[in-house]
């Protein structure tokens, strides 16, 4: 057994309304820079929809990803090392910037500078590329809201099934829900795996996927291997950059700020054990559908008292331990599971979960003429409605509608016994016995999920006091150096792809350390 | 050999010769030498291939591998044909008639590979706005000078070797070239040699002198070890480095890469 710890994060899409204020604060925190107009580390896309970048779930054309070979191998789904080399030259596989989008601002200049005249001026848009106008034809929430839906959300590579044929025409009045997306982090990184210079790696500390700046030469192969499309090029600097999971605040112990900020409180931050010996073995488990349980199985319970000795002897330290106890990501994905990858297919074992959204149901629920509040219609449409749980289940699941189902069994029998609570009756304890849950059991669960205090949600330990040396260059200032910026000790700093050529100062030489 | 030549190989070199096949290579394997140590301790950050494929795919798609497995081949046939003495591979039963031919035939398709890739990849450079704006000085210096390089290279062999009467650089250029890495220039070994054959040395020379400061530099960072490396890399955050390693800026310390 060898313990690792990972800050992971779980997000609760029924209280997702869509208001992009974690990909607006991530994107002013991290990607607001040349190169990187077009990359969002979080973005929230409309499901159904084709997502960003375009179709990117669509594996059989973008290779994102592991998969077994016929001798039941784990592979990268883009090949072998040797092919990879190969493809250094031009990489097959890789979206360009028209499957984002082509970045553009607006000639806000115009608003104040133009002539008197008898129309009001107008901002149009230019392209950051070319620096000419353009026409707006793509974004990153494009389908926002279902906008555009009955052109494009067909595409979904989601609704492959005969069953969604029928979502194909009903769109509008079928359902939606919105789905925040970050990198993963995940256990079996296969970006990491792909990266011909070793510059990607995962931190042993907190599972966080990190790309090394300074380490990159910009062979691209990370962008094609991610099957979430997370990792991007800046075109300016020609290297990789991915979200961060925030480190710099993940190690004072704040959560992130895709988290921070988040309007819904939907997100929770928390640690989770993992024996990183049984990881390899999980990712290859010969089955789609067993993967969700054989990924569960490789995270370790933090009150086994072998755990815990393992875990110190690993270098754990107690407060982490005692946070690991304590972490909502524990108790939504392991002790509740009602918390789900995000196509766990992809065999990377991502540590970003969902609980699923109960609204597409339930607005079946609605459009059939039942009752959302009454359970027996809710139970009904969960066995019955097969549209919104196939694809959730194409999501979550490997296409396991079971398991599903059963996570959204579950949160109806909490919001109907709550519900009951809370107007003053005794609830009805028979339903929560049928979803396996005790009253005590139910009473935590909506604490974590309807209460939702910020304390609960975030359970982040601050990294180890005797890393504090190490970690002085980011405890007193900002991390990211800005462009031209010397620091003064010299001491490791987060830098982030500015051009070479914005970074040269009188003061500063060219990429130099100051 | 052409008669003409001789003379002048016999006699001492005039100070044009020494500054032109003495100096100006020296200083250039210097700038070379530097340069690298320079680059690779300074600017870890700036150190890749610069892609932009993310921007422009199609011309790319053929003019990169195009021109680099051209560019590797043209590599390979300079060695053999500066480093190796025409006596070594007399030696072991090459005649020159089949040297030669084989030379300019593997040679041409070599050439026009890397030709047609490199003017594919300028094309696109030149062409494409989105590609045109983002190229930064050290592009502007390499395009052209790499250009005239190769164009230099393979017009002097279509020349003088393809449509011409051949001519033997194993006798002039070579020996110019070996005589520079034992320390003992021959300056008056290339300095009757055909124009083309010197002008294609000295912009070569230039082009060594300007490697360390353009993204040529990505050349020695071709990731061979991945072939052996273990698929997934854990790092610690803050390995308790003795000395800050240069040229290694983000947190995690080098050399404490862990694989599983």
């Amino acid at each position: 057994m060898r313990v690792m710890a990972q800050v992971a994060m779980v997000m609760n899409l029924d209280k997702c309304i869509g208001c992009h204020t974690c990909s607006v604060t991530c994107k002013q925190t991290w990607t607001n820079r040349t190169g990187v107009e077009y990359a969002w580390f979080n973005n929230v896309e409309t499901k159904p929809g084709v997502g960003y970048p375009r179709r990117y779930e669509d594996q059989e054309r973008w290779k994102g990803g592991w998969m077994l070979d016929k001798r039941g191998r784990l592979v990268l789904r883009s090949g072998g090392r040797v092919k990879r080399l190969l493809s250094l030259f031009s990489n097959p596989d890789l979206p360009s910037i028209e499957d984002y989008y082509e970045p553009v601002t607006y000639d806000y200049d115009n608003l104040v500078n133009a002539p008197a005249g008898r129309d009001m001026p107008v901002a149009r848009p230019h392209s950051v590329l070319t620096g000419r106008p353009t026409a707006i034809t793509w974004g990153a929430n494009w389908e926002d809201g279902l906008g555009g839906a009955p052109e494009h959300a067909g595409g979904d590579p989601n609704l492959a099934g005969e069953w969604a044929q029928k979502v194909k025409f009903e769109f509008e009045q079928t359902f939606l829900f919105h789905l925040p997306r970050l990198c993963e982090h995940c256990l079996n990184p296969a970006c990491v795996s792909a990266c011909p210079s070793g510059a990607m790696y995962k931190r042993v500390e907190d599972g966080i996927v990190l790309v090394d700046q300074d380490r990159c030469r910009g062979w691209r192969m990370c962008v094609t291997a991610c099957p979430y499309k997370k990792v991007y090029v800046n075109h300016a600097t020609g290297k990789a950059e991915k979200c961060t999971f925030c480190f710099p605040r993940i190690e004072a112990g704040q959560p992130t700020i895709c988290s921070e900020t988040c309007v819904g409180r939907l997100r929770y931050l928390g640690v989770l054990l993992y024996d990183a010996d049984r990881v390899g073995e999980a990712a290859a488990t010969p089955d789609d559908k067993d993967l969700l349980d054989a990924q569960r199985g490789v995270f370790l319970d933090p009150q086994d008292p072998e755990v815990r000795a393992a875990a110190r002897e690993s270098g754990i330290p107690d407060d982490w331990l005692d946070a690991a106890r304590r972490s909502p990501v524990h108790d939504l994905v392991i002790r509740y599971k009602v918390a789900l990858p995000l196509h766990p297919e992809y065999r990377t074992m991502p540590m970003v979960w969902y609980v699923p959204p109960l609204s597409p149901v339930l607005d079946a629920v609605d459009a059939a003429g039942g009752n959302q509040d009454d359970p027996d219609h809710v139970f009904a449409a969960v066995t019955r409605l097969r549209i919104p749980l196939e694809y959730l289940a194409e999501l979550f699941t490997a296409g396991d509608s079971d398991v599903v189902g059963g996570v959204l069994m579950k949160l109806t029998a909490l919001r109907s016994y709550m519900r009951e609570r809370t107007l003053g009756e005794a609830g009805d304890e028979a339903v929560l016995q049928a979803a396996g849950l005790s009253v005590r059991e139910a009473e935590d669960l909506h604490r974590l999920l309807a209460v939702a205090k910020y304390a609960d949600r975030y359970v982040v330990p601050a990294a180890h006091k005797e890393d504090a040396a190490a970690l002085a260059a980011t405890e007193n200032r900002c991390p990211v150096e800005s462009p031209g910026e010397p620091s003064e000790t010299g001491a490791r700093r987060v830098m982030l792809g500015f051009p070479t050529l914005r970074r040269r100062t009188s003061e500063a030489p060219a990429g130099g350390h100051p | 050999m052409n008669a003409a030549f001789s003379p002048s190989a016999a006699s001492p070199a005039s100070g044009a010769d020494l500054l032109l096949w003495v100096a100006v290579p020296y200083i250039c394997l210097a700038v070379f030498a530097v340069g690298h140590v320079w680059r690779y301790r300074q600017d870890q950050f700036g150190w890749t291939s610069r892609t932009t494929q993310l921007l422009e795919h199609r011309w790319l798609r053929w003019g990169s591998p195009l021109f680099h497995i051209g560019a590797f081949m043209v590599i390979a046939g300079h060695v053999v044909g500066l480093a190796v003495p025409d006596s070594w591979t007399g030696a072991v039963g090459i005649t020159e008639h089949a040297y030669h031919t084989t030379a300019v035939w593997a040679g041409s398709v070599a050439g026009v590979a890397m030709v047609a890739g490199l003017g594919m990849l300028c094309a696109r450079r030149l062409l494409t706005r989105r590609i045109r704006l983002g190229t930064d000085r050290s592009d502007k210096l390499l395009f052209p000078l790499l250009s005239a390089t190769v164009l230099l290279g393979i017009t002097a062999t279509a020349a003088h070797n393809v449509f011409g009467p051949g001519y033997d650089y194993r006798e002039t250029v070579s020996v110019w070239f070996r005589g520079l890495f034992v320390l003992r220039p021959q300056p008056e070994a290339i300095a009757g040699a055909p124009l083309l054959f010197q002008l294609h040395a000295l912009t070569a020379c230039l082009l060594f002198a300007a490697w360390p400061f353009t993204r040529l530099v990505h050349v020695w960072s071709a990731p061979i070890g991945y072939l052996a490396r273990p698929y997934l890399v854990y790092r610690r955050r803050a390995a308790p480095a003795p000395a800050r390693p240069t040229g290694d800026r983000p947190r995690p310390a080098p050399g404490s890469r862990r694989a599983a």
